[in-house]
């Protein structure tokens, strides 16, 4: 803690000043050379179909086109797989896989042009009978799109029969659009002999380097991807970035030109992956405490056409089926179904909340089936300290502090006081009931594909003391690039002005990993320490040669060093040290350390710590018309010893509300045909303004600290909160219950539109 | 197609360009005139990241032909700051970090800059729906709505 700009201060956002006089650049504001063509996509009209032929001569002799792409200008290999399942065409050459399958890219002289052309090409498809949900996949008995997961302690079927009390259910658990309010982007401009370089909103820089080499059919170091900054991502830019990245270079490439591509807001939302959805069916055994002795459950998600990410996705939300709890005898499965649908992708949580949800279901229909407050039966399910502390994947959880925060939020929001006026209120039967409903979330935190779990920082410290630092993460709006450069701040105790932050390009940190799994600050951050500590080694080094033995207290603060007595300025310290011939430059390198996991077995300890939060929410429901609004939400949250309150906190607000609107009002609706209905924000409806809590208190949990070595003790704060959206949904079900005396569980399926609660309540009343 | 030649004022400033005659306002200002503060979230009405001035009325500029502009007055987020000083709104969104990936930020400044120029003392409500328009994905909207009642309360205390 200390100076303004260092870590444990709300330093702003590094790009405010630029953000709010709309001078900061995103891909799109990027100037165009002259000559620059723009791409559009040509997409399919089916779900399923055979390729019989394609006439492009419309699209040809429209105006403005200079010529189209198709599969047979791909010069190296035609997959964009982010896992090379090689089953990812850039576009497929005999079938259609799903509605809106890109198939071709027209390029044009703009924009308008090639999406007027992209809709001349005349595709000749037989159609074949299409595989559209997760239920209708199960049915037909398959097949997994990837390999299944299954995690087994204890014996399941033993504890189910044996226990005195058991239930079954089915819960069906919609998807979500990333809806980032900028869209997919990619801007190629190609150079001297097979060299490309890339601007793009991704996440992934690398992969994307990679992928465009590959299907391009030139080495890596051809290919440079640069990208300063997103306009959001949640996931959704870490592999469906790829197909756009191909795309442009491909055109850039067969044209000699710059090529951008930027699909509308429709082909966007139709054309790339979104959160999976799921259906759980579940099986949990308990006694007449309330406390689970045994759970079997089965997770099948609807992956789409392709594997994408859904492997670590599916295995993720069996990770995550326990939340908070206990399990003492347990076996999880996951299918990861394949569908005529768009493949499904990475979102914020990465199938985790999918988990979540499921357990909180469980325990919602153990506290109806006994008749007790819910969070009775949360709590007495809770993983102990010291013991009951063993997970489905045999991992110990070593840092619980999950009653400490439920009980602190629990006495701050009043939960106790509020259910029962709220309960007294209802019984006297309006139209409008209120519900309410205290939640936790427990989330792991590292990748569980181990190799990830590794990232680089170059380190440029110049002559006259000004730093420049670049990391292999990429900002996107969670503040990334500002605590990473606070961290190098302090190391040198130096002003957070003198250190500037570049964009992100593979031509300076190679390697990297996708800014994903919350991972960024924990893994740049690290790296970052670790060259900024090597430059100030050698910096020691020079001190003690130059002025005797005095390494032990060197010292970096305030803009000064102190080295035996002598007080330097930092910019005359680096000026000597140059001058001295003192190397001021340094490669870091972090991986995270005791991690491992056998996913053969199940078992292993696949997360370095993990992360806790709780929210209380209130929510007011109309029982004539399902429209629903959230009073009130109250939330306690973990993030270790923050890096940057202020940065943390918008982290913490922004992932409930979009977890409250993955459950409340955003749904996603395929026709009988697979056509995608809700594919602009007309209709596919995020949260608003007007829809935020009315009451809303926000608090991080300031005692935490990590007893891992993580950056300053910080733990990751991206995807944890959006669980606590869940608090809103089982309200929600608290409210319809109060219609039929909190005799059933309403059973709600997400997301709880209004459709769906009105149609909850009819059902009840029956 | 033939061009049409434009005269309008934009940010104070009078300005020429040419447009095709299905340009919307947002591309002659994205792609004509440099202006890429305005943003375009969906290019269909339902984002506010396009968010204009056009004659005093707040505007999504997607929906507004360039064309349309002629002999208007335009203010965008670039001429929101006097040279270097900030308008008081967005010095606030700075100091309560109310941006995130702040792609949707010049929206919604316009917007609440034009809400408290009609309404200098709203309430917590008024913001909320008069902001309603302008979709946010990163922040939860929270500290957007504190830093437009704050400096609604600062710019009365000042006046
Ligand atoms: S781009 Fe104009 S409202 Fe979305
Ligand atoms: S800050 Fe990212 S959309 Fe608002």
């Amino acid at each position: 803690m200390g100076k303004l700009g260092h870590t444990g201060t709300p330093a702003p956002h590094d790009s405010a000043i630029k953000q709010v006089t709309g001078r900061a650049d995103y891909t799109d504001d990027i100037p165009e050379p002259i000559g620059t063509l723009h791409a559009y996509l040509g997409c399919a009209e089916v779900a399923r179909g055979r390729i019989e032929g394609m006439d492009l001569s419309g699209v040809l002799a429209a105006e403005g086109v200079v010529g189209v792409i198709t599969h047979e200008d791909i010069t190296g290999h035609n997959d964009i797989s982010a896992v090379h399942a090689d089953d990812e065409p850039v576009f497929p050459v005999s079938e259609v896989e799903f509605h809106g399958q890109p198939l071709c890219a027209v390029v044009a002289t703009s924009r308008d042009l090639a999406r007027r052309a992209a809709e001349l090409a005349k595709i000749e498809i037989t159609p074949l009978e299409p595989v559209l949900t997760t239920r209708e996949a199960l049915a037909a008995g398959g097949p997994d799109v990837t390999a299944p997961l299954k995690l087994e302690r204890g014996d399941a079927a033993e504890g189910l029969k044996s226990a005195q009390h058991r239930l079954a259910g089915q819960m069906e658990i919609g998807g979500q659009d990333h809806m980032y309010l900028e869209g997919q982007i990619a801007f190629a401009m190609p150079g001297e002999d097979d060299d490309m370089v890339i601007h793009a909103s991704t996440q992934h820089p690398t992969e994307a380097q990679m992928i465009a080499a590959q299907v391009l059919g030139v080495p890596a170091n051809a290919v440079v991807v640069n990208v300063r900054r997103m306009g959001g991502g949640f996931g959704g830019k870490e592999s469906q970035m790829n197909l756009f990245c191909c795309v442009a270079a491909l055109a850039a490439r067969k044209f000699g030109q710059a090529v951008k591509i930027r699909p509308d807001r429709d082909q966007d939302m139709t054309a790339t992956g979104k959160r999976h959805d799921f259906s759980a069916d579940y099986e949990v055994g308990f006694d007449g405490e309330g406390r689970i002795t045994a759970v079997e459950a089965q997770l099948a998600a609807r992956c789409g056409f392709a594997a994408d990410l859904s492997g670590p996705v599916t295995d993720r939300a069996l990770f995550h089926a326990d939340n908070a709890y206990y399990y003492p005898n347990v076996r999880l499965t996951s299918r990861p179904m394949k569908t005529n649908t768009v493949s499904n992708t990475a979102f914020r949580g990465f199938g985790g909340p999918q988990g979540v949800i499921m357990a909180e279901r469980m325990m919602e229909e153990i506290a109806y089936k006994l008749g007790k407050d819910p969070l009775d039966i949360r709590k007495a399910n809770f993983y102990g300290v010291g013991e009951r502390d063993v997970t489905p994947y045999h991992q110990t959880v070593e840092d619980n502090i999950i009653a400490r925060v439920v009980e602190e939020l629990e006495e701050s929001s009043d939960y106790r006081a509020r259910r029962d006026a709220i309960m007294a209120e209802n019984a006297k039967g309006g139209i409008l009931r209120r519900g309410i409903a205290l939640t936790p979330v427990k989330f792991g935190i590292s990748f569980t594909a181990t190799w990830y779990n590794q990232a680089g920082c170059l380190l440029h410290v110049y002559k006259d003391g000004s730093i420049m630092l670049n990391h292999g993460g990429t900002e996107m709006g969670q503040g990334l690039n500002t605590k990473v450069a606070q961290v190098v701040a302090e190391a040198f105790g130096v002003d957070l002005e003198l250190v500037k932050i570049t964009k992100t390009t593979t031509e300076k940190v190679p390697n990297t990993s996708a800014t994903a799994a919350s991972s960024g600050s924990d893994l740049n951050g690290m790296a970052a320490l670790d060259a900024a500590e090597q430059i100030k080694a050698r910096l020691v080094a020079h001190a003690a040669e130059k002025w005797g033995d005095v390494c032990n207290d060197v010292q970096f603060a305030d803009g000064k060093v102190l080295c035996g007595g002598e007080e330097f300025g930092w910019r005359e310290f680096i000026a000597q040290a140059y001058a001295d011939r003192v190397q001021l430059s340094a490669a870091g390198f972090y991986k995270t350390p005791k991690i491992h996991w056998d996913r053969a077995k199940g078992q292993g300890r696949p997360f370095y710590y993990f992360a806790y939060g709780a929210a209380c929410s209130e929510v007011e429901i109309d029982t004539l018309t399902g429209e629903c609004r959230v009073l009130r939400a109250d939330i306690l949250h973990d993030v270790g010893r923050s890096l940057n309150p202020a940065v943390d906190r918008g982290q913490v607000e922004g992932a409930f509300i979009q977890g409250m609107g993955w459950l409340t009002t955003e749904e996603l609706w395929w026709d009988e045909a697979g056509r995608l209905r809700t594919h602009a924000p007309s209709t596919y409806k995020i949260p608003l303004a007007s829809d935020k809590p009315r009451e809303f208190n926000v608090r991080l949990a300031e005692w935490s600290e990590n007893p891992e070595r993580t950056i300053k003790r910080s733990k990751a704060v991206g995807e944890p909160p959006f669980m606590l959206g869940i608090s809103v949904f089982e309200a929600i079900s608290h409210a319809v219950a109060s219609v039929a005396d909190y005799k059933t569980c309403p059973r709600l399926d997400a997301p709880a539109t209004p459709e769906r609660i009105l149609m909850a309540v009819e059902r009840l009343k029956r | 197609m033939s061009r049409i030649h434009v005269t309008t004022t934009i940010n104070g400033d009078e300005t020429e360009y040419l447009c095709e005659p299905q340009d919307t306002l947002l591309d002659v200002l994205r792609d004509e005139l440099d202006l890429t503060g305005s943003k375009e979230g969906c290019a269909s009405g339902d984002c506010g990241a396009c968010s204009v001035m056009l004659d005093g009325r707040l505007v999504c500029s997607c929906l507004v032909l360039g064309a349309e502009a002629e002999g208007r007055a335009v203010e965008t987020i670039e001429g929101m700051a006097s040279g270097e000083e900030l308008h008081p709104l967005q010095q606030a969104f700075i100091d309560k970090a109310a941006l995130q990936c702040g792609i949707c930020t010049p929206g919604i400044l316009v917007a609440a800059k034009d809400l408290l120029e009609r309404n200098p003392d709203p309430t917590e409500e008024e913001v909320r729906y008069w902001l309603a328009g302008n979709l946010c994905r990163c922040t939860g909207y929270d500290k957007i709505i504190r830093a437009v009642l704050d400096t609604a309360a600062d710019m009365r205390g000042a006046a």
